[in-house]
């Protein structure tokens, strides 16, 4: 047999499908007389069960005809392509007759194609045999699945154009499997997990996996085993995030307060070491498709429902590793697309996990820890909700100051994170809770619990407890001894414990970041207390307490050009100009019992006067 | 419909240590990872179970894993079709070669052309393969249809069944039940009138 120009020469051995073809190209460019479609295709198809019969006789060289079709090596011929699709097509109404012990080759070659080298239409035509073949024949399942994942797995970094929607092709192909078969899903996540690349390879096949494997998770694959799919892709993150250290972060410089720390360190994150780069660069891809896929999630109407997924792998896996760098983004990303609810629900299911006393006591402290840093940095959490949180996390603080049991072998861990965590956030927040008077009634026993006897401000992170005490001074929260500011305060040993709060530390990678940055809020914008030049020291202005435009809208991307200051903001300055032109000039009052009458009657004396 | 059985089971479960006092939520997980897929011991697939606690004391295991094992007295619901039973199921998917049935949601069932009997021909009908029935016309398998077929045989690891319209009884749940309540209405008819005449 062999081929010319236009079709295929016909000889005593040619199958009648074979030739019916070439007569249909030269109908098709004719268009001279009408063939009975059906009639054709019937005959085709018995023409093929022929030739797959043959196998199991003598006489087998029909079905070695087939076969040689099928050779990887005639893949660019015209007329052999058209006959690959043709034999494809009609093979998958065949695929009863197929037996795997007198055709193999035939399903060799069939399994092992792969469809980037092959044109569109026979990878159509492929896509459909492989459906066929898998949703016939429950033996042939899992090699089908096979075969279509490993041709996900391995696409090309750059496709041409015809072959661009290949890739959704494929995941049609396993969503209409899943469809007829129900058990293929849980095939399916069998073998993504199985060829998954392993942690050494740091190259493009990892994000092709991710992009791949999130893919069928937003899908009716994903309904089934979409949670296998995130934990399988969590971990592998969590592996990467362990390989990346913070090199430039001076771990030792106990001349740098913790603050300043955020303001100092470059970001994104850089090294030295060639292979950290390769790592961060892969992460920051991964991270990047992570949060990709969640803006999927949402358009999809299904936000909710990952969220509970992703943190139930929060809890975990990220809770109790030791801090991690990057994976919890993800949650934050998830929140900030969804503030009502899903911002809501991590902080609520935070604040349970801290409130739980069946929790062992380092969950707990991770938990608080976490809150605090989703609280402080969160920009679209709104200051009516973090007054609430922080109510419950002091009311918890108080009830503990009077119950303690003094001798508790496991110290008062607990009670000292939570006060840290406190003053932490209020460290960003102070100002839009002094702002609205109920907010700052709702902290109330505060005051008491800072200054029991189990002394938290001696036990917690000397830094944190350092800026609060000025801001809280500054603003008059309560009354503020002059003995705890500005004291050269040494780490405790239970401070020491925290290791300080990186869990949601501004140290995102390049591309990843632009996805985080404007919901997130860096020190370099927080309008501290004592945010006022050398004039306007005894002034502070009243603005609106819930509105963003307080924050500076402009975020801080690269920390080297923002070493930023603490001066005022323009319009901040411009209304304490307006304000300081005013006849009365207002002390801010240091008497405890009075703080909240005061402040009262300086917003009645600045309304008047203006 | 055939192949499900009801079975009273004694079992043995091996518990984690961990999970002292709390050994229910520990036993419905331990049978929960059971659930659709093909036991031996069982010889089914479980489908559903229901247990109760036989006894308040548990026997360590002895050994390097200290499980303790808890004695259940269950009630399994399994599946397992044997060749030449019927099944039924609702059909998914139509093509001239073969017809897609997926069995109580999770077992797929393929009835290929060869095992279709000569009364059905393929047809499209609203732009919708169907196979209609050449002597009774309103014996129609369409995509949605709840079939009743042979099971020919069942793959276990996939659990999938291969199975045949060849047998007379087999086809639309709903055209058969019809069939068969009429053929009763006309014996009773032939009855009373023989009655009637003696």
């Amino acid at each position: 047999m062999h081929s010319t120009g236009k079709g295929i020469s016909a000889s005593r051995s040619t199958p009648n499908w074979l030739k019916t073809t070439a007569l249909e190209l030269d109908v098709f460019q004719s268009k001279k007389y009408y063939i009975d479609a059906e009639l054709r295709d019937t005959a085709c198809v018995s023409d093929i069960r022929e030739a797959l019969a043959s196998a199991k006789s003598e006489d087998t060289h029909k079905y070695t005809e087939l076969v040689q079709i099928l050779n990887p090596q005639n893949k660019s011929h015209v007329d052999v392509v058209a006959q690959q699709e043709t034999l494809l097509k009609f093979l998958s109404r065949s695929v009863a007759f197929l037996d795997a012990a007198h055709h193999e080759e035939l399903l060799i070659r069939i399994l092992g194609m792969k469809i980037w080298d092959h044109p569109p239409n026979v990878v159509y035509a492929l896509l459909e045999l492989i459906i066929s073949l898998a949703t016939t024949r429950g033996k042939y399942l899992n090699c089908c699945l096979e075969m279509l994942i490993f041709n996900l797995l391995s696409q090309p970094h750059i496709l041409n154009k015809k072959m661009r929607e290949a890739p959704s092709w494929v995941h049609s192909a396993l969503h209409k499997i899943s469809y007829l078969v129900p058990p293929a899903p849980s095939q399916i996540l069998y073998i993504l997990v199985k060829r998954m690349p392993n942690i050494y390879n740091k190259g493009h096949g990892l994000v092709t996996y991710v992009d791949a494997s999130l893919k069928l998770e937003n899908s009716s694959i994903g309904k089934v085993v979409g949670d296998r799919i995130l934990r399988v892709i969590m971990l592998r993150l969590l592996d990467l995030d362990v390989e990346i250290e913070r090199d430039d972060i001076p771990q030792d410089d106990s001349t740098l307060g913790l603050f300043d720390m955020e303001l100092e360190v470059a970001c994104p994150v850089q090294s030295l070491n060639q292979n950290y780069s390769k790592v961060s660069e892969l992460l920051d891809k991964l991270m990047v498709l992570s949060f990709e896929h969640l803006e999927s999630c949402q358009n999809a109407g299904r936000l909710d429902e990952v969220f509970e997924i992703l943190f139930d792998l929060f809890e975990n896996l990220i809770l109790t590793t030791c801090k991690p760098k990057f994976p919890q983004f993800l949650l934050f990303y998830a929140c900030s697309l969804d503030p009502e609810d899903c911002g809501v629900k991590f902080a609520s299911k935070l604040l349970d996990i801290f409130l739980s006393s069946n929790k062992d006591r380092v969950t707990r402290t991770n938990a608080v820890d976490y809150l605090a840093s989703y609280l402080s940095r969160g920009k679209f959490l709104h200051a009516s909700f973090v007054a609430s949180i922080l109510k419950r996390l002091v009311d918890e603080c108080a009830d503990y100051c009077r119950t303690y049991n003094v001798g508790a072998s496991s110290g008062h861990l607990v009670f000292y994170s939570g006060c840290q965590a406190i003053m932490y956030v209020l460290c960003f927040r102070m100002r839009s809770i002094l702002d609205v008077p109920r907010f700052q009634l709702l902290l109330t026993p505060l005051e008491s619990v800072l200054s029991h006897k189990l002394n938290p401000l001696k036990e917690c992170n000397p830094y944190v407890v350092s800026e609060f005490l000025k801001q809280a001074k500054a603003g008059g929260l309560f009354f503020v001894s002059e003995a705890f500011i500005f004291g050269d305060l040494p780490e405790s040993e239970t401070s020491r414990a925290f290791g300080g709060f990186f869990s949601f530390y501004p140290c995102l990678f390049k591309i990843s970041n632009s996805f985080i940055s404007p919901n997130f809020i860096y020190w370099s914008m927080v309008k501290r207390t004592h945010d006022e030049d050398e004039a306007f020291a005894e002034v502070i202005v009243y603005g609106d307490t819930d509105n963003d435009e307080d924050y500076d809208d402009d975020p801080v991307l690269d920390n080297d050009v923002k070493r930023m200051s603490i001066t005022p903001k323009q319009s901040f300055m411009r209304d304490t100009w307006r304000l300081s032109k005013m006849p009365s000039r207002i002390r801010p009052s240091t008497s405890p019992s009075q703080s909240l009458l005061f402040k009262c009657f300086r917003n009645m004396c600045f309304e008047f006067s203006s | 419909m055939e192949g499900l059985k009801m079975a009273d089971t004694e079992l043995m479960v091996y518990i984690h240590p961990s999970k002292c006092g709390n050994e229910f939520s520990a036993v419905c997980r331990e049978l929960s990872s059971l659930l659709f897929q093909y036991d031996e011991t069982l010889d089914g697939v479980l489908l559903a179970f229901d247990f109760t606690m036989k006894s308040k004391g548990a026997k360590v295991l002895a050994g390097l894993n200290p499980y303790f094992g808890v004695k259940v007295e269950s009630k399994l619901l399994l599946f397992n079709p044997k060749p030449n039973s019927r099944v039924e199921g609702k059909i998914v998917k139509i093509s001239p070669e073969s017809v897609h049935v997926i069995v109580l949601g999770f077992s797929a069932a393929i009835i290929t052309d060869v095992d279709i009997r000569e009364e059905f021909k393929y047809t499209m009908r609203n732009g919708e393969g169907c196979f209609v029935s050449t002597s009774h016309k309103r014996h129609v398998l369409k995509v949605g249809t709840m079939l009743r077929l042979q099971v020919q045989s069942f793959d276990e690891e996939v659990m999938h069944i291969a199975g045949s319209l060849l047998p007379v009884d087999t086809g639309c749940v709903k055209w058969l039940e019809k069939q068969s309540e009429e053929a009763l209405r006309s014996v009773d008819l032939e009855d009373h009138k023989r009655r009637k005449i003696t």
